[in-house]
């Protein structure tokens, strides 16, 4: 068999995104060969730049229509790739980009996709959670081709392997894939988009190695804002992190209560994280933000309620009150 | 206004367990669910073809619900007819078929969509028991339509030109789209907060006629064991953890663990 990635570069500085690294993570679990697939105006100088060395051979494709991952103009085209050059399986990362392409594709091809999956068994059995996390379903597919969208999280990144080296340029073919939208494609308008800003290299929560969520017992955007932002930076004094700072996350009610931007919500309908340290302020834990946070490595709880929810999940709980224990906690890390 | 540019809309709504519950495995090859409603996503989805109809006087012809699965889903028909609704539709499943996955879905759907001329799906961006998040993009995919995930805010622009323009949320924040219909649109949390079904208006809507169909064992459905689900557990149980006192110790405990 052989594996086609789906491949997401950050046009600003033409490197991988972290999403797209733990899909080729994933993608080595396959065990075959890895062709990476590369779409937009900048994909051949990422080509050549920054294809890591797990790969064993690039495609890509400059034309405009696909600077704004629009599925109508990609679907046709990975179809076309899987269908003339017998890949057996299509990996992508089960990212906003990644669940609005794949079931396309698999609908174009007569397939059924393999959602959001958190282990790979074999080339055809595969173990993705369901109902919120609550249920890991193992699911064998029979199709001729594996068309599978891959849970970031729970493919952590190996630096060596998705990394590039300085002469991959010469040792890994890369290759223009020719190929022509066709004329009857009816695509939605992109009229523009609002990012949240990352201010100062916060990494993204999907790629963070710490992150500090904030909840209701925050009990005001200022307060979140003189709490939560300072022990996020905080991290950047620890040796460990390299001068990096912690992401920072927040509950659906904090969200809803516009503490912070809807893209940090970590939870069911949210982001779902699995940090090395994961640090749970105000939080008690609803259902639905375990679901998003459970498999984190460590986690912290600091709550001054006793007995909630999240404590039965946190390897760490300090009762205490916020307003005290975070001021302190981001006092001593330093 | 154009006649032909007149809104028909299709709100498919699914049937799941119930979004405050968790299921139970009863053996390795089933699951108890405890309680169904209405998929919130899809409640959501059919909020917004109410609204759309509400704000713009004259432009919707028709909005049905469609629901596919046992007969226990006219419940949920009877609750969108309650809400407003002007049709309802259930294709009824074989008793011995398995779950339908995503694909077949998206066929049933555009064969409802061919036949009646609708322009204008929505439908919850994913369903909270299979938590696939498929079958919008595939029903598109289907019919050759533009899709808009995720959407946080539907608005028509140009309801001459059939044009509507829809926020999504994407990873980074929100992306902004515009499309002429036909589109299908999936609804995410933040696009409105559904009206509630009264229960007079739940009892007056009993008394409409619920559009009924039988999908046979011999429908198209191919893929259905294409996608076998070989067995379920329970994620791995996290090991109890333990209280700290103060600060200190939580940052000594850290450093054991190679936290910090």
């Amino acid at each position: 068999g052989s594996t086609l990635a789906f491949i997401e570069y950050n046009a600003k500085q033409n490197v991988l995104t972290p999403a797209s690294r733990s899909c080729l993570q994933a993608a080595k679990k396959l065990n075959q060969p890895i062709t990476a697939l590369l779409l937009g105006s900048n994909s051949d100088k990422v080509a050549i730049k920054d294809t890591p060395n797990i790969v064993s051979k690039v495609l890509y494709n400059t034309d405009l229509k696909f600077d704004h991952q629009s599925p109508e103009y990609i679907s046709p085209l990975i179809c076309d790739i899987l269908n003339k050059q017998n890949f057996t399986h299509f990996v992508i990362a089960a990212n906003s980009v990644g669940k609005n392409i794949l079931p396309r594709v698999a609908a174009l091809l007569d397939l059924q996709p393999i959602s959001d999956i958190v282990d790979i068994e074999s080339d055809k059995q595969f173990v993705r959670p369901i109902y919120a996390g609550n249920i890991l379903a193992t699911v064998q597919s029979e199709q001729p081709k594996k068309l599978i969208s891959i849970r970031t999280s729970a493919f952590p990144i190996d630096e060596e392997e998705t990394q590039a080296k300085v002469d991959n340029a010469v040792s890994i073919p890369t290759q223009e894939y020719q190929f022509e939208i066709p004329s009857d494609i009816k695509s939605t308008q992109y009229v523009g988009s609002s990012t949240v800003q990352n201010e100062d290299g916060r990494p993204d929560l999907n790629s963070a190695k710490v992150i500090v969520s904030g909840g209701r017992g925050l009990k005001t955007k200022e307060n979140f804002e003189k709490l939560i932002v300072p022990l996020a930076d905080a991290f950047k004094k620890v040796p460990k992190y390299n001068g990096v700072a912690a992401a920072i996350g927040a509950t659906r009610a904090v969200v809803d209560a516009g503490f912070v931007d809807n893209s940090l919500q970590i939870g069911q309908t949210g982001k779902v994280v699995a940090p090395d340290l994961y640090i749970a302020c105000g939080i008690s834990g609803a259902i639905q933000h375990l679901a998003g946070m459970k498999n984190s490595k460590v986690i912290v709880a600091i709550n001054k309620e006793e007995d909630q929810p999240i404590e039965e999940i946190a390897d760490f709980t300090l009762i205490g009150d916020v307003n005290d224990v975070l001021p302190e906690l981001t006092e001593k890390l330093g | 206004m154009s006649a032909n540019n007149k809104l028909r809309i299709l709100v498919p709504i699914k049937r799941v367990i119930d979004h405050q519950l968790a299921p139970r495995i009863s053996s390795s090859t089933s699951l108890k669910i405890p309680s169904y409603s209405i998929n919130p996503f899809d409640d959501i989805a059919l909020e917004e073809s109410l609204r759309i109809n509400e704000k713009n006087k004259g432009l919707v012809e028709e909005i049905k619900a469609i629901s596919v699965g046992s007969i226990k889903c006219k419940d949920l028909l009877y609750k969108a007819l309650a809400k407003g609704c002007h049709q309802a539709k259930l294709i009824e499943t074989p008793v011995t078929s398995t779950i339908l996955q995503p694909l077949s879905i998206a066929k049933i759907l555009k064969k409802e969509v061919e036949k009646n001329n609708y322009n204008l799906v929505i439908l919850g961006k994913q369903a909270i028991d299979d938590d696939n998040n498929n079958t919008g993009q595939m029903l598109a995919g289907l019919l050759n339509w533009p899709q808009i995930c995720n959407a946080s805010k539907v608005e028509i622009v140009d309801p001459v030109n059939g044009e509507i323009q829809v926020s999504r949320e994407v990873d980074s924040g929100e992306e902004i789209l515009k499309s002429k219909w036909p589109v299908v649109i999936t609804a995410d949390l933040r696009l409105n907060t559904p009206r509630y079904a009264t229960l007079p208006k739940i009892m007056k809507a009993k008394k409409k006629k619920i559009e009924q169909e039988k999908l046979l064992e011999t429908d198209d459905l191919n893929n259905d064991q294409s996608l076998k689900v070989l067995s379920y557990k329970e994620p791995p149980k996290r090991q109890p953890g333990i209280r700290v006192a103060n600060v200190d110790e939580l940052l000594s405990k850290l450093k054991e663990v190679k936290a910090i």
